[in-house]
C-alpha cells in the first residue's frame, strides 16, 4: 500500500463490497412483507354506450363510464426499500366471447414523501373503458379492485392487491344522449 | 511502470506455475459462464438481467436501471405486470406495463400495454394494423429492480454538471 493507484484501488474495492453489501440488506430486509391494506371503494355512477372503438381496432363496441370513489391509506406500506407505489384501479368480468377481461381505468403514481392518504371522491376514469365486443351490456358482474405495483430501491417488484373490491352491475340500456 | 512489473513476474515462473495461471484464469471465467447460464435456465429467460435504455416507464426505471426478467410460459398475463415484449420486425425489446387483456376460454389472450411515462398507449408502437399483443410476443417479465445510480437518486434536488458527472461515472463503475 504504498503508491496512490494501490490505495485508491484498495479503497474503490471495498467501497463496492460496502455498497452490494447494502443492497443486498435492503433487498432482504423488505422481501417478505406483506404489502397488502384495506381498500374502500365505491362507485356512484354508471353509464353505457356503443360506439366505435376509436382507441384500436374500429368496430362497435360497449363503452362503459363509470364515477367512483377511493379511500385508502397507504402509509405503513412506504418504507426505506420503496420508492414508489404504482396504483391501478381494474375492472375485471368475464363475457360470452371473452372468459376474463381485465381493463385498466385509472391509474396513479405516489412516490415515497406524497401524501400517502387517498380520499378521492368522484373520480372519473382516465382510460377507456372499451369492451372486446359488446358484452357490458346487461353485466351483471363487473368487479372493480385497487391493486399497486411496489416499486423498490433494489429487490422484487411485487403486485399488490388491496383488500376491498366492489362489484357493480352494468345496466342493460344504452345511453343516447351526448352526457357524460 | 506497471506493465514492465507485471512481465518481470511471467518471466520468473516456469512452465508448470504458467499452465496453473492459464488454468485458474480459465476456471473463472467459465465459472461466470456457469452462472449466467444458470440463471437463463432457472428464469427461463434468454436474458435474464437487462439494462433499461429509455425513460418511457419514469418514475419508476429511469435509464440504466438493472431488471431482473423471468419468462415462465406457465405465468398468466394480468393488467398491471410489467412485460418485455417484442414486436415483430423490430430487434429491440420494450418494457411497459399490461393495460388491458381479453382472455378466451381456451387461454389465447391478447393485450394492451403502455409505459408509464407516456401520455398514449402503445398502438402507436405495433406493427400497422396490429391492435393487441399475444402471448408469443412476450420474451419475459419484470421480476425485480436493481438501481446503478445510486448518487442521483439521493440527490434528487440538486442538478447540474457535477452530479451528472457522479452518475456516469457510478453507472459504469455498477455495471462492470
Amino acid at each position: 500500500m504504498n503508491t496512490v493507484l494501490s490505495r485508491a484501488n484498495s479503497l474503490f474495492a471495498f467501497s463496492l463490497s460496502v455498497m452490494a453489501a447494502l443492497t443486498f440488506g435492503c433487498f432482504i430486509t423488505t422481501a417478505f412483507k406483506d404489502r397488502s391494506v384495506p381498500v374502500r371503494l365505491h362507485v356512484s355512477r354508471i353509464m353505457l354506450k356503443n360506439v366505435e372503438d376509436f382507441t384500436g381496432p374500429r368496430e362497435r363496441s360497449d363503452l362503459g363510464f363509470i364515477t367512483f370513489d377511493i379511500t385508502a391509506d397507504l402509509e405503513n406500506i412506504f418504507d426505506w426499500n420503496v420508492k414508489q407505489l404504482f396504483l391501478y384501479l381494474s375492472a375485471e368480468y368475464s363475457t360470452k366471447n371473452n372468459a376474463l377481461n381485465q381493463v385498466v381505468l385509472w391509474d396513479k403514481i405516489v412516490l415515497r414523501g406524497d401524501n400517502p392518504k387517498l380520499l378521492l371522491k368522484d373520480m372519473k376514469t382516465k382510460y377507456f373503458f372499451f369492451d372486446d365486443g359488446n358484452g357490458l351490456k346487461g353485466n351483471r358482474n363487473v368487479t372493480l379492485t385497487l391493486s399497486w405495483n411496489v416499486v423498490p430501491n433494489a429487490g422484487i417488484l411485487p403486485l399488490v392487491t388491496g383488500s376491498g373490491h366492489v362489484s357493480v352491475p352494468f345496466p342493460d340500456k344504452y345511453e343516447i344522449t351526448k352526457s357524460y | 511502470m506497471l506493465s514492465l512489473d507485471f512481465l518481470d513476474d511471467v518471466r520468473r515462473m516456469n512452465k508448470r506455475q504458467l499452465y496453473y495461471q492459464v488454468l485458474n484464469f480459465g476456471m473463472i471465467v467459465s465459472s461466470a459462464l456457469m452462472i449466467w447460464k444458470g440463471l437463463m435456465v432457472i428464469t427461463g429467460s434468454e436474458s435474464p438481467i437487462v439494462v433499461v435504455l429509455s425513460g418511457s416507464m419514469e418514475p419508476a426505471f429511469h435509464r440504466g436501471d438493472l431488471l431482473f426478467l423471468t419468462n415462465r410460459v406457465e405465468d398468466p398475463i394480468r393488467v398491471g405486470e410489467i412485460v418485455v415484449f417484442r414486436i415483430e420486425g423490430r430487434e429491440i425489446p420494450i418494457v411497459h406495463r399490461v393495460l388491458k387483456i381479453h382472455e378466451k376460454q381456451n387461454g389465447h389472450i391478447k393485450f394492451l400495454t403502455k409505459g408509464d411515462n407516456n401520455a398514449v398507449d402503445d398502438r402507436g408502437l405495433y406493427k400497422q394494423g396490429q391492435h393487441w399483443l399475444e402471448k408469443k410476443d412476450v420474451v419475459g417479465r419484470a421480476r425485480g429492480l436493481f438501481i446503478s445510480d445510486i448518487i442521483r437518486r439521493t440527490d434528487q434536488s440538486r442538478t447540474g454538471i457535477v452530479s451528472y458527472r457522479y452518475k456516469e461515472v457510478w453507472n459504469t463503475a455498477l455495471i462492470y
